[in-house]
């Protein structure tokens, strides 16, 4: 009977796909079309063969669902390289504009290519990092199988369809021209059918726990997932202008819809990149160090405080612009008041490690945990810095603001998922630890010295050509013309290049050394049972 | 340390998946700090305009306006030079170049609104770019004397929003059928000729005739251009879109028509006095 309706569903799924492909207005809607076509045409046939088998059925409901975490975890790693080597690219596209090349205009150029490599990053990196940490957490913490039978696996495949989709929509020109949510309406109408599950089954799982009370991680994953749903409906209400073409007009115009971009970007990055991984931190040190978490005080405190301000702190984005005054002096003090708020986590993460901190020394793995959250301070100090009425006017529209942004995605959101990584492993596939902390030393030496060289090359670019534009004369004339600028900053564009190339290196070595992991070390007895710990 | 804090504060007694919490209190530097904050956070914003009311937002005590700041710094800037400009924007623009003090801001003047508004087709250091003539030699299209640059920037070249822009068009003689191909490649190598070497000498002496009779009237018997009519000269080995064989034969096959905008309707008097003065000090200033 489900197998019937499944059919059903998928046959005419795929059939309404092919009619869009035939009708489609453009190239990126005709492509989304025809991937999901096939999708659905490839599921309509296994279904079909599948159909009226005898499928064993094994009493699953003692052990942790991890076959989904684990194939959440190859799937990180994997965009981890593309959206890192997508990053490479660009920053060598802005060094040498010739590798702009004439043949890859309109698919490959730069403008094509940098919202591929910021999605891939954020989204296809961090977004399956956190959908297969939170799996594996909320399971750990609440001693329950996840909510929801294969909900969960509709989560996983949906949301890497919708990558794939957004990716090939970027390439041939299907963009609504908002930073962090180019994807078009269609693509988004999806991604709010896979939040809406992934929800489902995060507080399914949360609310059938076996611990009395709900541990730290999952409030910050809880409010993750509530709030990134609201921000991404609300930031992508738009008119499609056909239902066979990907253009569509957004609902806000002018000011508004400026505020209502930075409402959500900046808040991608407060709960996206931010309570996300907190959450992630608020687990994977204190279980890798094995040490108590710092202050539970500490950790409600600046849990409520740091959703309850992050949330106002978009215009900071609009300083000096068509926005008017009041709102970007909120949007300043709401950032600067968060300071100490972000500096809770930061806090409570450092010193999770008292008493281990010999650890920093012998365990490369907690090494990589801890200079993430040192990387989270510097750039959660930085912020509050940058949003400042007068350091912006220095600031915004100079690679500083790059920087920044590095400093805390390749710093913060990079590291810790790296120490995620390390540490499942070893746990899903039962082994003992991964094949060589050696390697994993590799790793947290080349990613760092990269990091470093990134940041301090946008550092110098960044505050040199603030200082160039308004550099002006005796009389008050402007000295620098725009190209000067541009011109100035290639030895420095070089130097980020080449910090990124280090950056990447080690994320393949973090692969080989996964892959290693898995293929060679022994391996040992499940221990996949579900545990209440009290 | 973790054993002396369990010791000192205890934990929260849950344990998850083997994590415990403990219950140390708030870091007071951390909480003094967020404090600080807040109460800073309360004062800006009854300095600046901040708070939302029903039919506008609170001013702030300061008067404070981004506007307003942006607005005192240019006032002051015009201000101080508010008589150096009237006195730029009225003498006569020959008398310019003899003024020292004059001259000398002019230029400076000059340099920031060509860094603004030329350097993207002529380059930042005004050398040009195929197409956009550069601003650094003395070969001029229309005339490079301080009138001359003015009147051109002032009006811009074929547009059709100057006043009185400077205006020619070149016949595309292969694309309108005027000359036979084999005209055109005769004419190109004559043109060759002037300045260099012909692809073909052979071809030379019946290109002369061609050119004789088609390009003349414009770039004159010897090819050495009118600047009335913006007509290049041919014979100084400077060229504006190239002068190898290929671009020569898309030249005269298909004309040209660059075009610069007028800046009369964007720019001030002063600041086109001044760009002039700039361009005209440059190096090729006649």
């Amino acid at each position: 009977m489900t197998d019937t309706l499944k059919l059903i569903a998928l046959g005419l799924i795929a059939l309404f796909a092919a009619i869009a492909a035939n009708h489609a207005r453009d190239l990126a809607y005709m492509v989304n079309a025809l991937v999901v076509m096939l999708t659905a045409g490839g599921l309509f046939l296994y279904t079909l063969r599948m159909t009226g088998e005898e499928r064993p059925v094994r009493d699953v409901s003692g052990e942790y669902m991890d076959d989904v975490v684990r194939y959440g975890v190859i799937a990180t790693a994997f965009w981890g390289v593309v959206g890192f080597l997508v990053g490479v690219v660009i920053a060598f596209q802005l060094a040498f504009p010739a590798l702009n090349f004439d043949w890859a205009q309109g698919m490959a150029n730069f403008g094509r290519l940098r919202p591929l490599h910021t999605s891939a990053v954020i989204f296809a990196f961090g977004g399956n990092a956190l959908i297969c940490t939170s799996f594996y957490v909320v399971q750990r913490t609440s001693a329950t199988r996840l909510w929801g039978g294969n909900l969960a696996w509709f989560v996983f495949w949906g949301y890497n369809l919708f990558i794939v989709l957004a990716a090939l929509s970027y390439v041939l020109g299907g963009s609504q021209s908002k930073e962090y949510a180019e994807p078009e309406w269609y693509i988004d109408l999806w991604l709010t059918v896979v939040w809406v599950a992934y929800l489902a089954v995060f507080l399914g799982t949360i609310i059938m726990r076996k611990e009395r009370h709900i541990y730290v991680a999952n409030w910050f994953f809880l409010s993750f997932i509530v709030t990134v749903a609201m921000l991404h409906v609300v930031n992508n209400l738009s008119v499609p202008v056909s239902l066979f073409g990907s253009k569509s007009v957004q609902v806000f115009a002018g000011v508004q819809d400026a505020m209502t971009q930075w409402w959500y970007g900046h808040n991608a990055v407060g709960f996206f990149l931010t309570a996300g991984f907190l959450g992630m931190m608020y687990y994977f040190i204190p279980k890798r160090a094995e040490r108590p978490v710092y202050s539970y005080k500490l950790s409600i405190i600046h849990f409520w405080a740091l959703i309850f301000l992050y949330i106002w702190a978009g215009p900071h984005h609009l300083h000096y612009t068509a926005l008017p005054d009041w709102a970007s002096t909120l949007g300043m003090v709401f950032s600067v008041v968060l300071w100490m708020p972000s500096w809770g986590g930061m806090i409570n993460g450092l010193m999770t490690l008292s008493g281990a901190w010999d650890k920093l020394r012998t365990d490369p793995v907690i090494r990589m945990m801890v200079i993430a959250v040192g990387f989270y301070g510097m750039s959660t100090f930085e912020g509050p810095m940058m949003s400042i009425r007068a350091v912006n006017s220095l600031s915004h529209y100079t690679d500083w603001t790059i920087g920044h942004v590095h400093s805390g995605a390749l710093g913060w959101n990079g590291m810790i998922t790296f120490g995620a990584l390390y540490f499942l492993v070893p746990k899903l596939w039962n082994r003992a630890e991964v094949y060589s902390l050696k390697l994993v030393n590799w790793h947290f030496w080349l990613a760092t010295i990269g990091i470093v060289l990134y940041a301090a090359s946008m550092w110098v670019t960044g505050i040199m050509e603030g200082l160039m534009w308004r550099e002006v004369d005796a009389n008050g004339f402007l000295v620098n013309s725009f190209a000067d600028t541009v011109a100035a900053k290639f030895p420095m564009y070089v130097v980020r290049g080449l910090g990124g190339v280090m950056y990447l290196t080690g994320a393949i070595i973090m692969c080989v050394n996964l892959w290693l992991t898995v293929r060679r070390q022994p391996e040992e007895a499940s221990a996949n049972g579900l545990v209440p710990a009290e | 340390m973790s054993d002396d804090l369990r010791k000192q504060h205890g934990t929260t007694g849950h344990s998850w998946d083997g994590i415990e919490e403990l219950n140390t209190p708030l870091p007071r530097w951390w909480l003094w700090t967020f404090y600080a904050c807040i109460v800073w956070g309360i004062g800006y914003t009854i300095a600046y305009p901040a708070w939302p009311m029903i039919s506008r937002a609170t001013g702030g005590v300061l008067g404070y306006s981004t506007r307003g700041e942006v607005a005192a710094e240019i006032d002051a800037v015009a201000q101080s030079n508010a008589a150096i400009n009237d006195r730029l924007a009225s003498v006569p623009l020959t008398d310019i170049a003899g003024d020292p003090e004059l001259n000398q801001y002019a230029v400076s003047a000059g340099g920031a609104v060509f860094m603004t508004w030329c350097a993207q087709c002529h380059g930042s250091g005004a050398a040009g770019a195929k197409g956009y003539p550069n601003l650094l030699d003395d070969d001029w299209l229309w005339g490079g004397d301080m009138e001359a640059i003015h009147q051109t920037i002032a009006n811009g070249v074929r547009n059709e929003e100057g006043d009185d822009p400077r205006y020619s068009e070149m016949p595309a003689f292969g694309r309108d059928d005027l000359l036979e191909k084999g005209d055109i490649e005769a004419v190109v190598n004559y043109v060759m000729s002037l300045s260099g070497t012909p692809v073909d000498a052979g071809q030379v002496a019946a290109g002369a005739v061609v050119f004789a009779d088609n390009c003349a009237s414009c770039h004159g018997e010897n090819g050495t251009g009118d600047r009335d009519q913006g007509a290049p000269n041919l014979a100084d080995a400077i060229w504006l879109y190239g002068g190898d064989y290929p671009t020569l034969i898309e030249t005269v096959s298909n004309a040209r028509f660059g075009v610069m905008p007028a800046w009369g309707p964007r720019l001030s008097e002063a600041q086109i006095r001044a760009v002039s003065a700039y361009v005209h000090q440059l190096g090729g200033g006649e």
